[in-house]
């Protein structure tokens, strides 16, 4: 099968991926309601506490919701992943003349869509409370990208997963598992500098914090070289461990 | 004679269970062919491995003349697959469904909307088409599937139990799709647990059971080998019927009986055997054994029978049903 083909077959299965999103209320329902909900509720009932106004909050909490909308909108992807190879469609693709790796790049592309739709609805609400960012064309693109690279990371998470479980309840669990400690143990919400002493060693090498703080630095035209650069090392480890594992797991469900 | 399907000695193994213990299978191109057999015979194993879906440990299977091991991506562009969960997505819309199909078989955009359209119409799906597939009944749901895996216009078509959970009507509308597509030609292998399916629509039949192809033949053919009798006993007592059960088998020489709900032992009468000698010999073998009888007697056999006779697989009613 060649590769243009098989892109052919992935794009064609991206395009069925999107179609289902946009038929399914619920699926939607995760990506925008839970990202304003965190929103609202952060900014207006912690912000002051944390901050001193809401105003000075907000700048801080937007690029850190934006991280963790995405890490929510992966678990969207892994249920309609594994409620997809539990049921016989998977079969009827592979039982036809196309790319045996369709169906997961299918699957990649339509999510990671998804998450920066995600991405973009936490920014465009925050704009509309009154979010701003100084940043240039470069600083702009580079901080969509650290987003889009780590989604895409972050895809491989919930495809392994959404891949391995026999249960659309396992899935739920294994993602909120993996969900609660890289966000919450984040600096996403408090600065780290704010946290309590033991679980600041584990705040600053989380990578949703590494995220959260380059996308911060890029957008607010401070120094976010470091972090950038810790954010795209993550990134990297993460695709180079779960991609293999979740394309040996696919190979060996399908 | 140009066969769609061709089997030989066909063996498949997961661990310990024997799922296929050497199955062979010819099915002569355009004609319906039944895989019949009990739930957990092999038959979803068999579709499984023509369509390239799973890998047999021995033996050799074509479709359409092509290796199904050796040339997967011949046999995948040449045959269609209606498997037992129904393989089209309920999010999406009829039309949708069949967009995919026909996008993913690299037909042209515009061929591929006329493609989805024209399968609607003739499935009657046309007025639902653009509603979401949760919406549809089971009946509807099967055609569109089947509707799926036509859209390449496949050469072989398997159907892996099309008509489980239908209606009568909607069975009768999915036999009537099923014989319009063997006119034009294409080749239907079909498993069913109902062998009044297999007798309305099948060319032929190929009972299995237990992974062993049990007998082949014309659906009229595998009537006649069980002779078409039936000896029926229920004991006043139901604490007897398993009595009763073993006297039955015993003077029909090993036959399989069957229990019902309410204790009627029913077993198929061997071909020549006559009715008024069996049924003499069991009454008194059932007065000698102290066993009151509320019933007895000799009716036609029915086809539900003639299975059980043939596979001898557990009086289950749910698999005959």
């Amino acid at each position: 099968m060649n590769p243009v083909r098989a892109t052919r077959h992935g794009l064609t299965l991206a395009h069925r991926n999107l179609l289902r999103f946009k038929h399914t209320p619920d699926q939607l329902l995760d990506i925008i309601l839970m990202p304003i909900t965190f929103v609202l509720m952060f900014v207006f009932l912690f912000g002051t506490a944390v901050s001193g106004n809401w105003h000075t909050y907000l700048q801080f909490v937007i690029p850190g919701i934006a991280v963790q909308a995405l890490m929510f909108a992966t678990l969207g992807g892994a249920l309609a992943l594994n409620t997809d190879l539990r049921n016989g469609i998977y079969d009827r693709f592979r039982s036809m003349p196309i790319a045996r790796s369709a169906p997961l790049i299918g699957h990649i592309l339509g999510d990671a869509i998804k998450y920066l739709l995600a991405v973009m609805l936490v920014f465009g609400f925050g704009a509309i409370l009154g979010y701003r960012t100084s940043a240039n064309a470069p600083r702009l693109l580079t901080a969509a990208a650290l987003l889009l690279a780590f989604a895409f990371a972050v895809c491989w998470i919930g495809t392994l997963i959404g891949i391995v479980a026999r249960a659309a309840e396992t899935v739920q669990a294994l993602s909120l598992v993996l969900i609660f400690p890289l966000t919450f143990g984040s600096n996403v919400f408090v600065p780290t500098d704010k946290l309590p002493g033991w679980l600041q060693a584990w705040v600053k090498v989380n990578p949703v914090t590494q995220l959260s703080d380059a996308v911060r630095a890029l957008l607010a035209q401070q120094p976010a070289t470091a972090a950038a650069t810790h954010a795209l090392l993550w990134t990297v480890g993460i695709i180079a461990v779960f991609a293999p594992l979740a394309v040996t797991a696919y190979r060996r469900r399908t | 004679m140009s066969y769609g399907i061709e089997i030989e000695g066909l063996v498949k193994r997961y661990g310990e269970t024997v799922a296929l213990d050497g199955v062979d299978l010819m099915v002569p191109a355009a004609t319906i062919w039944g895989l019949l057999g009990p739930n957990g015979a092999g038959k979803t194993t068999i579709v499984r491995i023509l369509a390239t879906l799973l890998r047999a440990d021995r033996g050799v299977a074509r479709v359409g003349g092509f290796d199904v091991q050796r040339q997967p991506d011949r046999v995948r562009a040449m045959i269609g697959l209606t498997g037992q969960f129904a393989a089209v997505d309920e999010a999406l819309t009829g039309y949708e469904n069949l967009l995919i199909v026909a996008r993913l078989l690299e037909l042209p955009a515009r061929q591929a909307k006329q493609r989805a359209n024209e399968l609607l119409e003739r499935f009657g799906l046309a007025d639902a088409a653009r509603r979401s597939v949760k919406t549809y009944s089971g009946g509807m749901r099967r055609r569109l599937d089947v509707a799926a895996s036509l859209v390449g216009t496949p050469k072989v078509l398997f159907l892996d139990e099309p008509t489980t959970g239908l209606d009568p009507r909607a069975r009768a509308d999915v036999w009537e799709l099923v014989r319009g597509l063997v006119a034009d030609g294409t080749t239907v292998l079909l498993t069913t647990q109902y062998l009044e399916e297999a007798d309305q629509l099948c060319h032929g039949v190929t009972l299995i059971d237990h992974g062993r192809v049990v007998r082949q033949g014309t659906p009229a053919a595998l009537k006649a080998t069980v002779g078409g009798q039936t000896l029926q006993v229920r004991a006043e007592n139901r604490a007897r019927s398993g009595d009763v059960g073993v006297i039955v088998v015993e003077i029909l020489g090993g036959v399989a009986a069957a229990e019902s709900d309410d204790g009627m032992i029913a077993a198929p009468l061997p071909t020549g055997y006559s009715a008024g000698a069996t049924l003499a010999a069991v009454a008194t073998r059932l007065e000698s054994a102290g066993i009151e009888v509320a019933e007895i007697g000799i009716r036609l056999a029915s086809l539900d029978e003639a299975f059980l006779a043939l596979t001898g697989s557990p009086a289950t009613t749910e698999a005959l049903r």
